[in-house]
């Protein structure tokens, strides 16, 4: 399935490994992914938080350039560019005034035709697809499925893929990889997203609770989708140690990475060596079993 | 769903609960101060002005309040109180709305790191199309940021890979240069 891609500022930089995990594991999803020409950045929080119009008109701009393109929908990996992109779509289609603000902001004939999509949301309709290619299930891996906030709410923008406040989607990805989801509570909660340069003692504080709270669930490395989940949670940590809010080592993986894995794709061609924790407790697990003893 | 009277159709000498409405067509004045929002809230322990708390001052007609608190600039726009309010208030939306307002008033007292981040993002989108990550973390910097924050750890990230060194310009960049002037000329009544 041809599915339009965009990518965002983060996966372009600080969260590169998560285009690369991504890019690996497509092929084998049976996705082809559709870059949207000359993609712009959506705005993030900064845009809404300064103005309505601006926080709608960027990301429209991106729907926009992936309708000339003639793309139906639209994948958007990084947790912020989807909430920003689905809020637009969502926006506009349910006011003609907006809409009409829209049109001559951008002076295109911009009809709002592109659904967009989170990855948890493609990755849950390629169940099927991950179940058959993975060769190296991730046996006695435990792992905490963490959403925070914009994969699944508010559920008006998200169209309801999955329950906002009681979600599977990410523990059914992670059990067709083979690995075991630990029940935990924090799995919904804020990382403390865009403040983690201007107020990273908040950030600490947030991210603390939930690799703690992770940590006492028995989870060996917690699952993100959202490159600022995992900045916070996997960048932030040495942050986390010097003021005395952390003390352990919680690997930190992206969803894709983990169904890489599973399908027995390389640690380096997932990008696993650009995390400040190391991931190796994950990677240097037991080989698979032989073939004649699979199930 | 109705459409609503968009932008800044409304004067400050209205009440603030009916420039909200004209804003964002959510009409403040339903919240009955369950608190729900502020229960969710992962900012509520590091603020006196939760969102509970700002949906009664702008009910109250409190705009100078709300300008000295510190509750809109550490809302983290995670949705959570949105998604559990029982009487569809939005106050994510009704928050984003007083930053807009208030973002006007250059005397805001508060939080002027937070207020400079969002400046050299949007700094950064407007002269590039895109973010570029070690641009924002300079401008950011010089334009009221902590100055050696991070300053140990970037080179840590750079190791990694993780920051581009020079940015990326996108084609269409005069177009987003047109967005950026078009909305604020929108905004402003135009």
């Amino acid at each position: 399935m041809s599915i339009g891609y965009f990518p965002g500022c983060s996966l372009h930089g600080l969260s590169r490994e998560y285009d690369e995990s991504l890019k690996a594991i497509a092929p084998a999803l049976g996705l082809e992914l559709v870059e949207v020409n000359d993609w712009s950045c959506c705005g993030a929080s900064s845009a809404h938080s300064s103005s309505h119009l601006l926080g709608v008109a960027l990301p429209a701009r991106n729907l926009a350039q992936a309708e000339d393109q003639g793309i139906a929908e639209v994948v958007a990996p990084c947790a912020a560019c989807y909430a920003r992109l689905a809020a637009a779509r969502h926006e506009i289609a349910g006011d003609a005034t907006l809409a009409g603000h829209i049109n001559k902001v951008l002076a295109r004939d911009f009809r709002n035709s592109v659904k967009v999509r989170s990855i948890l949301e493609v990755m849950k309709g390629a169940l099927p697809a991950i179940g058959s290619k993975v060769t190296h299930p991730l046996k006695d891996l435990k792992v905490a499925c963490y959403y925070g906030c914009l994969l699944v709410r508010p559920v008006e923008v998200t169209g309801g893929y999955d329950d906002p406040e009681d979600p599977s989607s990410m523990e059914a990805v992670c059990k067709a990889a083979g690995a075991t989801p630990v029940k935990w509570n924090r799995r919904l909660d804020c990382c403390g997203g865009g403040l983690s340069m201007s107020r990273t003692g908040s950030v600490v504080r947030l991210g603390a609770a939930i690799l703690k709270d992770a940590k006492a669930a028995g989870a060996d490395a917690i699952v993100v989708a959202c490159p600022m989940c995992h900045s916070n949670l996997d960048f932030r940590q040495k942050a986390m140690a010097q003021r005395g809010a952390w003390d352990g080592e919680m690997p930190i993986l992206f969803l894709t990475q983990v169904v890489g894995l599973a399908m027995g794709l390389d640690a380096k061609a997932l990008g696993l060596g650009r995390h400040f924790v190391r991931t190796d407790s994950v990677t240097t697990r037991p080989a698979p079993v032989a073939a004649g003893e699979v199930g | 769903m109705g459409s609503h009277e968009h932008s800044h159709e409304h004067s400050a000498a209205q009440p603030l609960a009916t420039r909200i409405q004209h804003m964002t067509g959510l009409n403040p004045l339903k919240c009955y101060q369950c608190g729900k929002c502020s229960a969710g809230c992962p900012m509520a322990t590091e603020t006196t002005t939760r969102p509970h708390d700002v949906m009664r001052l702008v009910a109250r007609d409190q705009l100078d309040r709300l300008t000295d608190a510190d509750g809109l600039w550490l809302c983290l726009t995670c949705e959570t109180c949105t998604s559990r309010c029982p009487n569809g208030c939005d106050p994510a939306r009704t928050m984003d709305a007083l930053r807009e307002i208030l973002a006007a008033r250059t005397n805001g007292k508060n939080h002027n790191a937070i207020r400079a981040f969002h400046r050299s993002f949007l700094t950064q989108v407007r002269n590039h199309g895109r973010l570029f990550e070690m641009g924002l973390i300079m401008s950011y910097k010089l334009g009221g940021g902590p100055m050696f924050a991070d300053v140990t750890t970037t080179p840590s990230v750079l190791a990694r890979g993780k920051l581009g060194l020079a940015p990326h310009n996108v084609k269409g960049l005069e177009e987003i240069r047109r967005i950026f002037e078009a909305c604020a000329a929108q905004e402003d009544g135009a």
